[in-house]
């Protein structure tokens, strides 16, 4: 947690920085906390506590840029380290675009103020609960079904806070908590395979964890899995569960930033305003959400956060611009990185849309692969189900989808309604034509 | 030279970390109090730098410091940990007794007798990191940025990233063991991007070695803007093969990754331990082919993933993991060997002081075989050639494995033809073991920056295979 030492060193630090050479500086100090439980079929595996703190330190000398981190907050360390990164600093070229953000961009924070991202009893729960709450998940599926070989459960919690300055007037804090609940099952069957899957759930409060039935839903998945084989290769209708839907959506956001932008390697180069992807698709970022992973006030420049439309069916709407961007790009410069983001839902639940399809593909999970950041072009591997006339028929793996970014979102059929709002990126079961499936 | 693997590193890094043996004996006598039956605790100072260059000028470097001390205590397959930020003894006995709640059956401790650890040094170099400016390693940046764009008129962008770390570390552990390392590492990486006819295309290089400044030499500058140059253009004419089940040629050097993710990480003990692992049974078995062995090496000097002692105080070694197409040995940590009632391979590693050590690969190849590169191509009717990746990744129970092709070459009627990209190659780890046919005379380690991810711990990786062909692999493609 934050305490006034904190908010003294990050201030001490800066101005030692403008005393020693530099035109501005920013700094940032984050505390954290936490705490990891592991239980194994019938015994704890592993118990482990920390808490740590850590400095952060941009240096603007002369249009010359320089960073330095450490955990080590002492102030006769940190004079030394401190000189040592400015005088670094100056050996480096100019670059006139490395400036701190306009201070009118700035969060200013008001006392209403809360995002409600800190559960206040986060130091009342005890060791002993969460053992209890590992062991009761554990607990059960062991021994129910003689193909399981492994169970494990983990309780993990931590909360970090953050206090930052930077020296044309910003000043800002943030504290937060979190806390999950996972279980992973192992089958063993006739072959030396062994099919395992997982379930989780993780909230910013303890009292909205999900508690029970995490480890059945593992064991239902692990079932699921077994007899999985590759099928014929070719093009597939392609329904993407809402538990791995973020993972096609990521290069889409990667090649939206101002560094992937600048340096050539984005496939959306010069698409602002154009249609780059299916209408049916309009994603927003909306970082002042209650209680979710992802919000907050201000991103990691200061500069304050809004809800804003980054693909208005199918239109690309934004990029995410720096300051530093801006200024090399002469753009008007946007948010640094984006916060919760979301896809505007559709109207049919997981149900519905498998129940739909006469014959296609339900992908439940991703095995490796990439994208191409310049091209778009990417490979993943997958497993899943083959689904035919609604209705999911064989486990499928050890296949591959192929083919481009543009092309795979211009191909979306149809968003679901099920989100799973336990991330920062909620993106709902999606349907998707034509897809690239290689197997036999 | 500094002195590394006596007992002279050792008093110095006691010194380096202001502990004395006494302070040691006294935490790990603190960790073992609640009935604990092994306590091991791991110092670590790490220094880390970074300059790179963006549109042609070196602007920006960083630099990191993390200091602290992880204590574990283990009671049977179980562990309790925690870790301080400093060495004060106060802070670590406080640190001890957390970590010792993972048992609870009070008893005396007796003295330990310390027993300095010594070992081979793989890792000797000339010009330590913390000596070397930013302006003296600036002009090697600068010079690969230059010659990258020397090289090819089609050049639009170029980044260079040089980063250097330098580790101390200080081991000891209730049965007395007590080492000390110091971890040099530097990686030069380059990528650059090229415009044909208003298509844009990028390519990437790297190198690292546990090798101070002297890494650093208009070679490898020459050899990594050549090798970017040279990818870069290749992907303008490379297309996606179509895709389905078909041999697959592994060229030397990168296709290393093909055992790590298809056996590798299978064979880590902890994995196999808790019976989680598609080779959980086959421990002196015939796996595959008998002319195949492979090999898991802490003391290939100077490469990335070499370790002179692990990160539980296992000096570092060479460990066949199969053996003339047997399975030979699992990858052990300390708490696996007690398991399975063997000497501990010397693979227990960590990302640093925060994370408890996991049995981890260090440098995997496999050793040469007697078949010419060229024969295996011409026995290929259709299938593809690869050579050049960027991540894989696997799935312990099932076995299924993936890489990612970033470049190769269609193989027709023996013949390598169009190059291909951007393709994901997707096996079963046994499957694809066994259907190894040939094994090349070429065995290449490869000195990419590898870094392996498990349990959310990234730890520096080696990885080398000689050609050899897969009769049957399912490649992605249209």
């Amino acid at each position: 947690m934050i305490e006034n030492k904190h908010k003294e060193i990050a201030r001490w630090a800066m101005e030692f920085a403008l005393k020693n050479g530099c035109n501005a500086s920013r700094v940032s100090v984050v505390t954290g906390q936490n705490n990891s439980i592991e239980y194994r079929n019938t015994q704890l595996d592993k118990l482990q506590q920390s808490s740590e703190n850590k400095l952060f330190i941009e240096f603007f000398v002369n249009g010359r840029y320089g960073s330095f981190s450490t955990n080590r907050i002492e102030k006769a360390e940190l004079e030394m380290s401190i000189k040592n990164g400015i005088a670094s600093t100056r050996f480096l070229a100019e670059d006139i675009f490395r400036q701190l953000p306009h201070s009118d961009r700035y969060y200013k924070a008001t006392k209403d103020d809360d995002l409600d991202l800190f559960d206040a009893s986060y130091y009342d729960y005890t060791i002993d609960q969460k053992l209890d709450l590992a062991r009761a998940t554990v607990e059960e599926v062991y021994q129910t079904d003689s193909r399981i070989v492994s169970v494990m459960a983990s309780f993990d919690d931590g909360c970090g806070s953050e206090y930052f300055v930077a020296s044309n007037g910003f000043e800002g804090e943030s504290r937060d908590s979190a806390f999950s609940l996972t279980a992973e099952v192992a089958l063993k069957t006739e072959s030396d395979a062994r099919p395992e899957s997982y379930w989780y759930d993780s909230r910013v409060y303890f009292s909205d964890l999900q508690k029970s039935g995490i480890a059945k839903k593992a064991l239902g998945r692990a079932i699921r899995k077994i007899g999985q084989k590759k099928i014929k290769s070719g093009r597939y209708t392609m329904l993407l569960d809402n538990t791995v839907s973020l993972r096609l959506f990521a290069p889409l956001v990667s090649a939206m930033y101002g560094s992937a932008l600048q340096q050539k390697s984005s496939f959306l180069i010069n698409r602002l305003g154009q249609q780059v992807v299916s209408d049916k698709l309009t994603v927003i970022d909306d970082p002042h959400i209650h209680r979710a992973f992802g919000s907050r006030w201000f991103d990691g420049e200061g500069v304050a956060t809004k809800r804003q439309t980054i693909i208005n069916k199918g239109v690309l709407d934004m990029y995410f611009i720096d300051t530093y961007h801006s200024l090399k790009m002469n753009t008007e410069p946007t948010i640094s990185s984006p916060s919760v983001i979301s896809a505007e839902l559709g109207t049919r639940n997981f149900t519905e849309l498998l129940q739909s399809l006469n014959k296609g593909i339900w992908i439940t999970g991703f095995n490796g692969g990439n994208t191409n950041s310049t091209t778009g072009d990417f490979s993943f591997g997958i497993e899943g189900y083959l689904v035919e006339n609604g209705v999911a028929t064989q486990p499928v793996s050890e296949m591959n989808i192929t083919g481009n970014m543009l092309q795979l979102w211009q191909n979306l059929m149809e968003i679901g309604c099920d989100p799973r709002d336990n991330s920062s990126w909620r993106f709902p079961s999606m349907v998707f034509d034509d897809i690239n499936f290689s197997g036999l | 030279m500094r002195d590394i693997g006596n007992s002279t590193a050792i008093q110095n890094m006691l010194h380096h970390f202001k502990v004395s043996t006494d302070d040691l004996q006294k935490v790990i006598s603190e960790a073992l109090s609640k009935g604990g039956d092994y306590a091991d605790l791991f110092f670590e100072h790490t220094f880390s730098n970074n300059i790179s260059l963006r549109d042609g000028e070196v602007n920006r470097a960083s630099s990191n410091i993390d200091y602290g001390v992880g204590i574990r205590v283990v009671i049977g397959d179980q562990t309790g940990y925690a870790y301080v930020e400093n060495t004060r003894l106060d802070d670590m006995l406080r640190a001890a007794r957390t970590a010792a709640g993972i048992a609870n059956m009070p008893k005396e401790q007796n003295p330990i007798n310390v027993t300095p650890l010594t070992f081979n040094n793989y890792y000797k170099i000339r010009k330590e990191w913390p000596d070397v400016s930013v302006e003296d390693k600036k002009r090697f940046v600068q010079q690969l940025n230059d010659r990258v764009f020397d090289l090819d008129r089609r050049v639009v962008k170029a980044s260079v990233s040089l980063t250097d770390s330098t580790s101390y570390v200080l081991f000891f552990n209730s049965q007395g063991v007590l080492s000390s390392d110091y971890r040099p590492m530097g990686i030069l990486a380059v990528s650059c991007t090229m415009e044909q006819n208003g298509s844009l295309e990028s390519g990437y290089a790297s190198r690292a070695y546990r090798k101070g400044f002297e890494f650093l030499t208009l070679h490898l500058i020459e050899t990594l803007a050549h090798e970017a140059v040279a990818q870069t253009s290749l992907m303008f004419e490379a297309i996606k093969p179509k895709g389905g089940e078909m041999p697959v040629v592994m060229g030397a050097g990168g296709s290393g990754i093909l055992l790590h993710e298809a056996i590798g990480h299978a064979f880590e003990a902890d994995f196999n331990r808790k019976n989680v692992s598609i080779f959980s049974d086959q421990l002196g078995k015939q796996v595959c082919n008998p002319h195949i062995n492979v090999v898991d090496d802490g003391t290939v000097e100077n490469a990335r993933g070499a370790i002179n002692v692990d990160d539980e105080g296992v000096a570092g070694q060479k460990t066949y993991i199969v053996k003339d197409g047997v399975l030979e040995s699992y990858l052990h940590d300390r708490i696996s060997a007690r398991h399975y009632g063997v000497q501990s391979t010397g693979n227990g590693r960590r990302q640093s002081f925060r994370y408890t050590p996991l049995p981890r690969m260090r440098v995997t190849y496999m050793e040469s075989g007697n078949v010419p590169e060229e024969d295996m191509i011409k026995s290929v009717e259709y299938g593809v050639y690869v050579d050049n990746f960027t991540n894989g990744q696997v799935q312990i129970g099932a076995g299924d494995f993936t890489f990612f092709v970033k470049s190769g070459y269609l193989i027709e009627k023996g013949k390598l033809t169009q190059p291909i990209k951007d393709i994901n190659i997707i096996g079963n780890g046994p499957q694809a073991l066994a259907d190894i046919t040939m094994v090349g005379n070429n065995l290449k380690i490869d000195e990419g920056a590898w870094t392996c991810g498990k349990d959310g711990q990234s730890v520096p990786v080696g990885q080398g295979l000689p050609s050899v062909l897969v009769s049957k692999l399912t490649v992605g493609g249209e």
